[in-house]
């Protein structure tokens, strides 16, 4: 496909400000794109032509009447379909929500409209945001704009794929496990997960809530930067946002890049890595030292435990989550003669297979006598896990890992096996399970021209350090390491 | 790990889930060797460790970067306006104002 996309937060503003272009004209150009292009990928499960060209025409209007633009004015941004979204269906990729139609929008969407963006419609993902390849959306799989033959990763593989396909400026993904990351990598975009606490995570439907976090996938670091500071900040509807204070993310992003300590843990770069990521990545910690980083080796030793930890954690608590949807409030109903007759058809019409089994799992290691086998051993070693990262931040700035053990594999190579599925977040769970912040930068391509990803971690709430990492890597040619 | 045939029609049915037998057969291969695997998790020794029930950590707690942590908010417990109960309804499946409406739960 012709990736190549002009459109950032900064090329839309000037060509609004010199009135090259109209808010209208722009996000009419983005749709007739869609149209084109989307079928090939299968990206989008819904547009919002309506809301978007009211939200375009308020842009025109604002700077028809000389108003300061603001931050987002007339930037198009396409929304994970697991985030509320007023009058426009969200499906979480399900067919138990097939027909919804939130009646409220998630603080994050929100938000973005408030500063100018213009909303174009909800992106394909896995079911429940619960995969790694897009393959479990009941409406079918993503295809990677970058080989169409491959998976985008997931579960935010529309977001990633309108992201690199020039469909979108930007997009937001949600990342449980390293459903932004992994597929940014995948796509070859850049794509942050914010620390757990700084976006709100009101309207965005639960798969796993001591896990689940909003971000954005861009084209460039600055724009993630530009759109996390639209985003982040205590939200009353939100009992775990936190109220730091909210910086300018892209200011500080351009600051020059101090002489910092890089760690490089071994453990991620262990027996399933593949040869030549191993070799894209080295690449790109040469280019850091080069960029006047000092790598430090680093151990975690709890690594190792991190995949097995997150499918206790995060299977255990969409087991709950996902107990309402039972055919009574909304969504899909399948009819029975009692009450629990009712549930059980539904339930069973209504989910895909992949969340049936994360169900069973979670309901497994919840139920009496496994309660201290699985879940309470696994709450334990997700503290030994978030431990390794506080010894090893109180010796580095940061920590540079591979994002995926591989690149982009094919459509249907792995979806006969669920555990070597799991795997492909091996690296990403970490800083799930620790609540800490990192960011997917593309760290050049394989002989086969398919990209990679360099993923940065930070402490708690250090979103600018590993945004001004990523950007001098970007601007130092990163992505052709 | 052994999962057996019933140990997935209970978890099923804790599930509400009217699984298939063929959907019994391939979640009990499936689910027994995700579990075998999750096993490793017996090589460790926790039992001197607290288990995580908190994903930030608290304020003044011994972390790498204490200036930047923060509590998270306790907001004022007070009433507000909640005027959705149409918006709501209009989603349901079978509603007749102001109830959702299911099978008969309770036999007199």
């Amino acid at each position: 496909m012709n990736l190549t996309s002009k459109w950032t937060i900064s090329t839309i503003r000037e060509a609004l400000v010199t009135k090259q272009m109209s808010s209208r004209e722009l996000t009419k150009d983005f749709y007739s794109r869609i149209e084109r292009e989307n079928p090939k990928l299968n990206a989008f499960l819904a547009l919002s032509p309506e809301r978007a060209y009211l939200q375009a025409d308020r842009v025109d209007a604002a700077i028809a009447r000389g108003e300061a633009l603001s931050p987002l004015a007339g930037v198009l941004i396409a929304i994970k379909d697991v985030l509320s979204s007023t009058g426009i269906p969200t499906t979480c990729g399900s067919k138990i929500l097939q027909n919804y139609t939130p009646p409220y929008d998630a603080t994050a969407v929100a938000r973005l409209e408030s500063a100018g963006a213009v909303i174009l419609g909800k992106t394909n993902c896995d079911e429940f945001a619960m995969g790694s390849s897009n393959e479990n959306s009941a409406y079918g799989p993503v295809r990677n704009p970058v080989a169409l033959n491959r998976v985008p990763g997931g579960s935010s593989g529309g977001s990633a794929a309108v992201v690199a396909a020039g469909l979108a400026v930007a997009a937001l993904g949600t990342d449980t496990g390293g459903s932004i990351r992994q597929p940014g990598a995948c796509c070859g975009i850049p794509a942050l997960m914010p620390t757990y606490g700084r976006v709100s995570r009101y309207g965005l439907i639960a798969f796993a809530s001591s896990l689940d976090r909003i971000g954005p996938l861009t084209t460039n670091v600055i724009d993630l930067a530009a759109i996390l500071s639209v985003m982040a900040g205590y939200d009353p509807n939100d009992a775990t946002s936190v109220s730091a204070s909210v910086p300018d993310y892209a200011s500080e992003a351009r600051m020059p890049l101090p002489a910092l300590r890089i760690g490089v843990p071994d453990e991620y770069f262990g027996d399933g890595l593949d040869p030549e990521v191993r070799s894209k990545i080295e690449a790109g910690i040469a280019l850091l030292e080069k960029l006047g980083c000092r790598r430090v080796p680093l151990r975690m030793p709890h690594t190792d435990y991190a995949i097995a930890t997150y499918y206790i954690v995060a299977t255990a608590e969409a087991s709950s989550n996902l107990a309402r949807y039972d055919g009574v409030r909304y969504g899909l109903r399948v009819p029975g003669a009692t009450l629990t007759e009712m549930y059980r058809k539904t339930r069973e019409q209504g989910f895909g297979p992949e969340v049936k089994r994360r169900i069973m799992l979670g309901t497994y290691a919840l139920s009496a006598g496994y309660y201290d086998a699985y879940y309470l051993r696994a709450q334990k070693v997700r503290a030994l896990i978030a431990r390794d990262f506080t010894e090893g931040f109180a010796k580095v700035d940061a920590i540079v890992t591979p994002t995926a053990p591989t690149p982009a594999f094919k459509l249907g190579e792995r979806t006969a096996d669920p555990l070597q599925m799991y795997l492909a977040d091996i690296y990403t769970v970490t800083g799930s399970l620790a609540g800490i912040p990192g960011i997917s930068v593309p760290c050049g391509k394989t002989k086969a021209n398919l990209p990679v990803g360099l993923q940065i971690f930070a402490p708690h709430f250090a979103e600018s350090r590993i945004l001004q990492i990523a950007h001098s890597f970007e601007a130092a040619g990163g992505s052709s390491v | 790990m052994k999962i057996t045939r019933d140990d997935v029609l209970r978890v099923a049915q804790l599930a509400h889930l009217d699984l298939s037998p063929d959907e019994i057969e391939m979640y009990r291969g499936q689910l027994d060797e995700i579990l075998t695997y999750i096993g490793k998790l017996e090589q460790l020794d926790v039992s001197n460790v607290e288990p995580m029930s908190q994903v930030l950590p608290r304020a003044g707690s011994d972390i790498a970067n204490p200036s930047l942590q923060q509590d998270t908010e306790l907001r004022d417990d007070v009433v507000g306006p909640c005027n959705i109960a149409d918006a709501v309804l209009a989603q349901a499946p079978d509603a007749s104002k102001p109830f959702f409406r299911v099978p008969k739960v309770i036999e007199r």
